[in-house]
């Protein structure tokens, strides 16, 4: 439960008064808190624990840490379905 | 079990337990913190590789397992309330109180939400206005910045309806509680890699000086558990205890430095009960004075329940390193991840329950076989 997901950081947004952005998964993309990794930009990879990143990783351990929480299965938290507020269309990601 | 050759990286892999077997003398006993650590070492069979005498012993550092189950049942009283959506992590559903698991409260109508991010609960708040929704905060270092988050966006844009139960525990206390324990046996430490992310390694030095027992914080991949491995012999062999980092490509000394600042201004440190270990002095987070308003433990005001694991379970004695899965009667007898009589087998993340899922149980069985074969044979 204490393993953070790396993913590459598509986009970057503020909302609600947070940095927030959209991280890419896999095949999955989904909202992370960027608080606490002010400097990310788009194209960054980083490491993702429970919507927030937390720190940054370079393109080669994304993939390598990505494969290894995958034959760990220890990605399941991805397949939890994105709340959508109510009068949004889940902010920057619907096309 | 694998072998060697089945690593991706094989020959680094047989190249570092190499230089494990040529500079050990003696046998050591060394403990992986993390509940990632040792699903990955159980899951790659890593301790099977290790030289004979290099014991990996499985530590306390899954939150699922060490929820004290007096939480669990607060959580359910909570979540039974009509006029409450409770939301959690997913591995928490499973976990059985003195009465069913929160899937049961669900099947029976209680309002269960499984959330990714403790961020979704804000969302579920302002949607849901005359509902409660109360959040299951469990976890280690590396969640608390994200349930920080939580309360103080709440605060800060006047959601009165969220608050969160904070069942929040810390590594370092639970490391020196260990050292401290008459019975220990652990003479070295894999820290915990996604921990030390957030709070850096620091705070881990003095421990590391006071009992003389050297830390090296490590990654969940089987070559880092290996190479971490080796860190902690090379040091014991060479008697010096100290900090090092295996796994400097993910974080430094410091940490994240604005996930600390926002933790330690919404939590401050407070005594917590572990599961299977009891009470560890100023082991865990509880939410700041500031922050009542968001606590659901005040604002539902659930009474203690008194609870109690079964007697024939170790997990306590495992939690510590004191002993294995395969010492207990139970295990996978009358205790399976189907019906988890203790601490280690309530996750996946646990010892008991890792050792499980891989099939040790069996191999237990078949050494037991095989020995009372060879006993049959001499007589
Ligand atoms: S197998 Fe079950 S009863 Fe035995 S120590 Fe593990 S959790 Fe406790």
């Amino acid at each position: 439960m204490c393993l953070a997901i790396p993913g590459r950081v598509t986009e970057t947004f503020a909302k609600g008064g947070m940095l927030m952005g959209r991280v890419q998964f896999g095949g999955v993309t989904r909202e992370a808190c960027l608080e606490y990794v002010p400097e990310t930009q788009t194209g960054d990879y980083v490491l993702v624990h429970v919507g927030f990143a937390i720190s940054r990783v370079n393109e080669e351990e994304a993939r390598r840490t990505y494969q290894a929480l995958l034959e760990l299965d220890q990605l399941t938290e991805l397949d939890v379905p994105e709340v959508v507020e109510p009068g949004t269309f889940g902010q920057g990601g619907s096309e | 079990m694998k072998y060697l050759d089945e690593y991706r990286d094989g020959k680094i892999a047989s190249r570092i337990v190499d230089e494990i077997r040529s500079i050990q003398t003696k046998p050591w006993v060394i403990m992986e913190v993390c509940g990632g650590q040792t699903h990955s070492i159980v899951k790659n069979g890593v301790d099977y590789l290790l030289p004979r005498g290099i014991e990996l012993v499985h530590g306390p550092g899954c939150p699922v397992c060490v929820t004290p189950l007096e939480m669990i049942d607060k959580a359910h009283a909570i979540a039974r309330r009509p006029d409450v959506i409770f939301c959690s992590f997913g591995d928490m559903l499973r976990v059985p109180g003195s009465e069913g698991d929160l899937f049961t409260i669900k099947s029976e109508g209680g309002d269960i939400r499984v959330v990714y991010s403790p961020l979704d609960c804000l969302k579920i708040a302002r949607a849901n206005p005359d509902k409660q929704v109360v959040f299951f905060a469990v976890g280690f270092e590396t969640t608390a910045p994200a349930n920080a988050m939580l309360v103080s966006r709440a605060k800060q844009d006047g959601v009165r309806n969220v608050s969160i139960l904070v069942s929040h525990v810390l590594v370092p206390p639970s490391i020196a509680a260990i050292l401290q324990s008459p019975q220990n046996r652990v003479q070295g430490f894999l820290g915990p890699g996604h921990v030390c992310a957030i709070m850096g390694y620091r705070e881990y030095e003095p421990m590391s000086a006071r009992f003389k027992v050297p830390i090296v914080i490590t990654g969940f991949e089987p070559l880092d558990i290996l190479q971490g491995t080796l860190m902690v012999v090379r040091q014991l062999e060479a008697g010096r205890a100290e900090v090092e980092n295996e796994y400097s490509r993910i974080l430094d000394r410091e940490g994240n430095r604005p996930a600390q600042k926002l933790v330690a201004s919404v939590f401050e440190i407070a005594d917590r009960k572990w599961r299977g270990v009891g009470s560890i002095p100023k082991s865990g987070y509880k939410l700041r004075w500031e922050y009542r308003d968001y606590d659901a433990e005040k604002i539902f005001s659930v009474k203690e329940i008194d609870t109690r694991e079964p007697e024939i379970c170790i997990s306590g004695r495992i939690l510590r390193g004191i002993k294995k899965p395969h010492d207990c009667p139970a295990f996978g007898t009358v205790c399976t991840p189907q019906h988890p009589l203790g601490a280690t087998m309530v996750s996946a993340e646990g010892a008991c329950a890792a050792y499980y899922a891989y099939g040790r149980h069996l191999e237990s069985k078949r050494e037991e076989l095989e020995a009372m074969a060879s006993l049959g044979g001499a007589a």
